[in-house]
């Protein structure tokens, strides 16, 4: 297993590579697993098994120069704050160079990540005066900072994903309720309809003929007057169905009529608000 | 005047008939008198508890309060849609740590500490939830948009403020706190300090 890995041209772990070595057999727990090209490799690194179709899966998992980086710091278990640059950069660069070789769209991050490391890497490698030494600040902080930085808000993401998120891990309740989509339409209230009744009988006793005149009052036949006069769908005032100057008995008829109607759902009355004028309507208005 | 169990069902009623998290000062609303701010909270911490055991709870959000479903019910009811809600992507995510734990940001800022290009989609996807929205513009160059996360990014995870985000990690320097090596010089020599001790430590 260890030997086909390490045959194949195309090293999917750093750990294949023998420049590797040192750096990934950091957590060594003294047993020898294997020997690769004549190097001792004491731990199996987790990550040897790669299949090489999965190189690019494995590759694109990484989210950037940071991410790839911190997973080789934390892989060999070494100190942020103390980079071996030497070795970092070789792996880095040989993780870009397969990245290249595949063919995969490499980043421009990816190779400013690898000036940077290279730059920092000279710059520890250059002599420098003692006085120069104590003021200047390690090369290496500056990159410590990002990945430290980085790694806390990956860490963080991950905790993010894992509260649970409306719409994923819960639901809202909605109690169905109707809500006021339709056209509000007014309420009338009996009261409503007795005090109109009432106003009007009081007006056609004031304007009382006497007339001893026997008139066959039919109801239906107010109804078919009343529907007659709401023809065409307009509304019409609730008082101006009733002439009042023929005395109370067509009133009451045509009260009664009214009722008839409403009680047939022939028609509606409706009024906006409490003591305002009613108004009568075809119920129907397009039907005749 | 109403007793303290019959105002509970008047909340009751209107949190679970609420479209919308309700606030304190809508639900005081719902009372001819007025009841205080403490009376309020007392009603509505009894009714919560109530409420447990159930497969719905009453929550505090940053919006206010309204009922919601119990997470660990959501397996049952996902059976009854067809497909689970997709998750979002590493780059989605870490992104929006960024904003939550660092805002008011821009997106260069988010560059910086992600070190890769923050693509416009992934800011866009987030916009579209209404989790984050612009703030303001940094007084740079370009006028970056600052963006910070919304009220609703606090309501959908369950959350009151941004004090309640799970805290951010201690990082340690190194994993299994291995024992600092002295600051040296370059490789080979640090390399091989580094890589015993890591293994001592192991």
């Amino acid at each position: 297993m260890i030997e086909t890995a390490a045959a194949n041209d195309a090293p999917l772990a750093p750990a294949a590579g023998p420049s590797n070595l040192p750096l990934l057999a950091g957590a060594a727990t003294g047993a020898r697993v294997a020997t690769i090209r004549g190097e001792a490799l004491l731990e199996m690194p987790p990550d040897l098994y790669i299949p090489p179709d999965a190189l690019e899966v494995f590759l694109d998992t990484f989210e950037g120069p940071l991410d790839l980086l911190l997973y080789l710091i934390r892989k060999a278990n070494i100190d942020i704050l103390d980079i071996p640059m030497a070795r970092l950069t070789e792996q880095y660069l040989e993780y870009v160079e397969l990245m290249r070789r595949r063919n995969l769209e490499l980043a421009a991050e990816y190779l400013l990540m690898a000036a940077l490391l290279m730059e920092i890497k000279s710059r520890m490698l250059l002599p420098r005066p003692r006085a120069l030494r104590e003021e200047e600040a390690d090369p290496r902080a500056e990159l410590a900072r990002r990945l430290m930085e980085y790694e806390s808000m990956k860490l963080a993401a991950h905790k993010l994903d894992a509260l649970p998120v409306l719409g994923r891990d819960f639901l809202t309740l909605e109690v169905w309720i109707e809500q006021a989509a339709v056209q509000r339409l007014p309420q009338v209230r009996t009261e409503d309809l007795i005090a109109a009744w009432q106003s009007l009988l009081m007006h056609a006793r004031m304007t009382q003929h006497h007339k001893v005149m026997r008139e066959e009052l039919s109801v239906r036949e107010f109804m078919s007057a009343i529907l007659r006069r709401l023809h065409g769908g307009q509304f019409a005032d609730f008082t101006s169905l009733f002439e009042v100057g023929k005395g109370v008995a067509v009133v009451v008829v045509s009260f009664l009529a009214l009722l008839e109607l409403v009680r047939e759902s022939l028609i509606e009355v409706t009024q906006s608000e409490p003591y305002a004028p009613i108004y009568v309507k075809l119920a129907h208005a397009q039907s005749e | 005047m109403l007793n303290p169990s019959e105002a509970k069902t008047v909340l009751e009623t209107a949190l679970l008939a609420a479209q919308e998290p309700l606030t304190l000062a809508e639900l005081r609303r719902l009372f001819d008198e007025d009841i205080g701010a403490d009376t309020l909270r007392r009603l509505l911490d009894e009714l919560r508890e109530a409420w447990q055991g159930r497969g719905v709870e009453l929550v505090n959000l940053a919006s206010g309060w309204r009922f919601q479903t119990r997470p660990e019910f959501q397996q049952y009811l996902e059976r009854l849609s067809h497909d689970k809600p997709p998750r979002y992507s590493r780059a989605v995510m870490e992104t929006l740590a960024i904003i939550a734990y660092r805002q008011p940001v821009t997106r260069g800022d988010i560059e910086g500490i992600r070190g890769v290009t923050v693509s416009t989609n992934v800011i866009k996807s987030l916009e579209a939830r209404g989790w984050i929205d612009t703030v303001g513009y940094r007084d740079v160059p370009g006028r970056p948009a600052l963006y910070a996360t919304t009220k609703t990014f606090l309501d959908d995870l369950g959350l009151r403020s941004l004090q309640e985000l799970p805290p951010l990690e201690q990082i340690s320097s190194t994993l299994d706190l291995a024992p600092q090596t002295q600051p040296s010089e370059e490789p080979p020599a640090a390399a091989e300090t580094a890589a015993p001790a890591a293994a001592a430590a192991d």
